[in-house]
């Protein structure tokens, strides 16, 4: 039997209001490919461009709770973002990383829009000079690309090295930014 | 060798369940099915991270909803279920049950559980007993009884 939209709609506002869900996912369109997204009652926590399957990691890491609700906000600001309308993210955000982790994307949040940094920097920024490779590791792991900008890290020789979402991605988005010329 | 059963997150387990769940509440229910079926899936969503595997979901949340049913046979008319708990046990096939399966909303609400739950939705009585808060002999009984009520009503309709 088919649950109506409404009797739907009216059980996941219900479960909501009472506090139950620990994740909230959905998947949107963008210039760069179909991205999750998901949020916590803290804050966003994931996105991906990979989507199968996603809904099982974020179970893992914040609870089995999850549903798939519209994500309005991150929705509106990320349309923004590929408008070219936004700079910077007004999102909150729940981060549930490695203390490592955690101090390199901080220094990630600094990088400015239309700006890149290269991974010896970061990890310069961070107190461990040496650490490059550690922080291409703490990049390729970021669980919130986009609004923690890691496409805006490339290599010291200007090459963009490697991305999550594909190098054409990392190209997108540093073209949209400015940061480099189209090719 | 355990074989750990992962828990699946909630939205595939509700993708999975929600629609027989509602089926399955308006044969017990009626028009009264849909606040039913809502407090099914909030109960289940309230213990679902304290799950300690993914096994029997189904059975779980069919035993979920018939207490939810009973509930509500309970507030709403205050039918007692009258135990007809002698007899041999009556089997039925699938076929069968299907040419009775409109008259079941005249059981009360305890057989009207036990064979919609046999009949219709292939639980065993051990997962029939667990919904109905009494034993696997309990509920092979409430199964045969009402089977052999509907039995009757349809002599009679006949």
């Amino acid at each position: 039997m088919n649950i109506t939209p409404e009797l739907d709609a009216r059980f996941r506002a219900a479960a909501l209001a009472e506090g139950l869900v620990d994740v909230r996912y959905d998947v949107t369109e963008s210039p760069v490919g179909d991205l999750f997204i998901a949020s916590t009652p803290r804050g966003l926590c994931r996105i991906s461009y990979t989507v199968e399957g996603q809904d099982e990691e974020i179970a893992k890491v914040f609870g089995v709770r999850v549903l798939r609700m519209p994500l309005d906000e991150v929705r509106r600001e990320l349309d923004e973002y590929f408008e070219g309308r936004r700079h910077d993210f007004d999102l909150p955000i729940d981060l549930r990383v490695a203390p490592f982790h955690e101090a390199v994307l901080h220094e990630l949040a600094r990088v400015p829009y239309g700006h890149t940094d290269t991974y010896g920097s970061l990890a310069a920024k961070v107190g461990h000079p040496k650490a490059a490779r550690a922080v291409g590791t703490v990049m390729n792991r970021n669980p919130i690309p986009i609004v923690l900008p890691c496409h805006r890290i490339i290599g010291a020789n200007g090459s963009l090295t490697g991305y999550g979402g594909g190098l054409p991605a990392k190209q997108h988005l540093l073209e949209l930014e400015g940061a480099i010329l189209p090719s | 060798m355990m074989t750990v059963v992962t828990i699946p997150p909630f939205e595939r387990f509700y993708g999975d369940h929600s629609g027989e769940v509602l089926g399955y509440l308006r044969r017990l229910l009626g028009q009264r099915a849909e606040d039913a079926w809502q407090e099914t899936f909030l109960r289940a969503l309230r213990a679902y991270d304290r799950l300690e595997h993914g096994r029997h979901l189904r059975a779980w949340v069919f035993t979920i909803a018939t207490r939810v049913a009973m509930d509500e046979f309970r507030t709403a008319d205050r039918t007692t279920a009258v135990e007809n708990l002698d007899g041999d046990p009556v089997e039925l096939r699938q076929p069968a049950f299907r040419e009775l399966e409109h008259l079941t909303g005249d059981l009360p609400p305890t057989e009207r559980a036990a064979v919609v739950l046999r009949y219709g939705y292939d639980l065993p009585y051990a997962e029939i007993g667990a919904a109905l808060g009494s034993s696997e002999e309990a509920a092979r009984a409430a199964a045969s009884s009402g089977v052999r009520r509907l039995r009757r009503t349809l002599e009679h309709h006949a």
